[in-house]
């Protein structure tokens, strides 16, 4: 009579994983595609004003940032509006060798499309913001956006 | 002697999975989702000679909405209320009632849109160096979005769809109709600015 029943012990098949990495992988590039690399450290305060008609900027690989506002580190800086430029504070006479040198890592073509993003702190006071602007205009960068939240329409 | 087929080892890829996994959570720390978003705007170039630029507009045609070091607004010469500035603004820019305090209109021929009557109208922005930018921000984004409005109801009218579902050159053609005249004053005089 043949036997019915497997005298070795029965188990459960190991599950197959192969497939695991190219889940996380597939979750990998999605990441890389949709964020941005965090280009530098903030090292003043950033507290964005709230606005509802705001765009997105198309093309990131074209904009470059000045952040404006108190610094964090208030006993290494001091407590008045500074603006800061790739990863360090600097003056407002820094502005123009800051546009020159983001318009020659760019391509010719891509140079009149550049645009600079202020990002204010909310706290900032207009004369700074109109002085970094008036740079600018000297510079030539004569796009720019002024950084906002997306704030709900009120009405 | 029979030779035995040699089958190659699978390769052990289970560690492939903890790699990924290092890489995805790499990445997760050093990006930000955040997209950037704003007000996009237009300096107007500088100029050597300021005096040359200096353009007379005629008073009907300048809506001057100034804001001071207290962050209060005014406009129409009275100290004036931002949920209100909106409407005053797109009352401004499109004239309905032809009134002569408001701003003229010059007839223009649009590809596209044919004869339109488009308004001369500028909106002079006006701010003390004591202004914060929250209030600045806030009055640029109300002005904003009465262009918006405007360039939203032409699209409805001449192309019965909403500004934003129009193709390009729909899009040109109503930018052209109801132009972005923002001009932020220079200390001295108004100029016209030239702001997109």
């Amino acid at each position: 009579m043949a036997k019915f029943t497997n005298k070795e012990e029965r188990k459960v098949p190991g599950m197959n994983t192969s497939s695991m990495s190219d889940i996380i992988f597939m979750f990998l590039f999605f990441f890389m595609v949709i964020s941005n690399m965090r280009e530098s450290t903030v090292m003043v305060h950033q507290n964005m004003p709230k606005a509802s008609e705001i765009q997105k900027l198309e093309q990131k690989s074209l904009v470059s940032y000045i952040y404006i506002g108190t610094p964090l580190d208030a006993k290494k800086y001091g407590i008045a509006t500074r603006i800061q430029l790739n990863d360090q504070i600097a003056d407002l006479s820094d502005i123009a060798a800051f546009i020159e040198s983001e318009r020659a890592q760019r391509s010719e073509s891509e140079r009149a499309l550049l645009t600079t993003t202020l990002k204010c702190d909310k706290e900032v006071k207009m004369g700074d913001v109109t002085d970094i602007k008036q740079e600018l205009r000297k510079a030539g960068a004569l796009r720019i956006m002024y950084a906002a939240g997306k704030a709900k329409k009120a009405y | 002697m029979a030779r035995k087929k040699k089958s190659v080892p699978a390769l052990n890829s289970s560690s492939m999975s903890d790699i990924s996994f290092l890489l995805l959570t790499f990445f997760l720390l050093t990006s930000s989702i955040n997209t950037d978003k704003g007000i996009p705007r237009r300096l107007p170039p500088m100029n050597d000679k300021p005096k040359e630029n200096t353009i007379k507009i005629h008073e009907n045609n300048i809506f001057q909405v100034l804001v001071d070091k207290n962050d209060r607004l005014f406009f129409d010469g009275a100290v004036g209320d931002i949920a209100l500035l909106k409407d005053r603004a797109k009352e401004f820019l499109s004239n309905p009632q032809n009134l002569p305090n408001l701003p003229d209109k010059k007839q223009v021929n649009i590809p596209l849109l044919g004869e339109v009557m488009v308004s001369q109208g500028v909106i002079s922005l006006q701010n003390d160096r004591g202004t914060s930018y929250d209030i600045y921000v806030q009055v640029q984004n109300e002005l904003e979005a009465a262009i918006k409005e405007l360039r939203d109801e032409m699209a409805k009218n001449k192309f019965y769809r909403s500004y934003s579902d129009c193709t390009h050159e729909q899009q040109e053609a109503v930018d052209k109709a109801v132009p972005s005249t923002i001009s932020e004053a220079e200390p001295v005089g108004v100029k016209e600015g030239g702001k997109k």
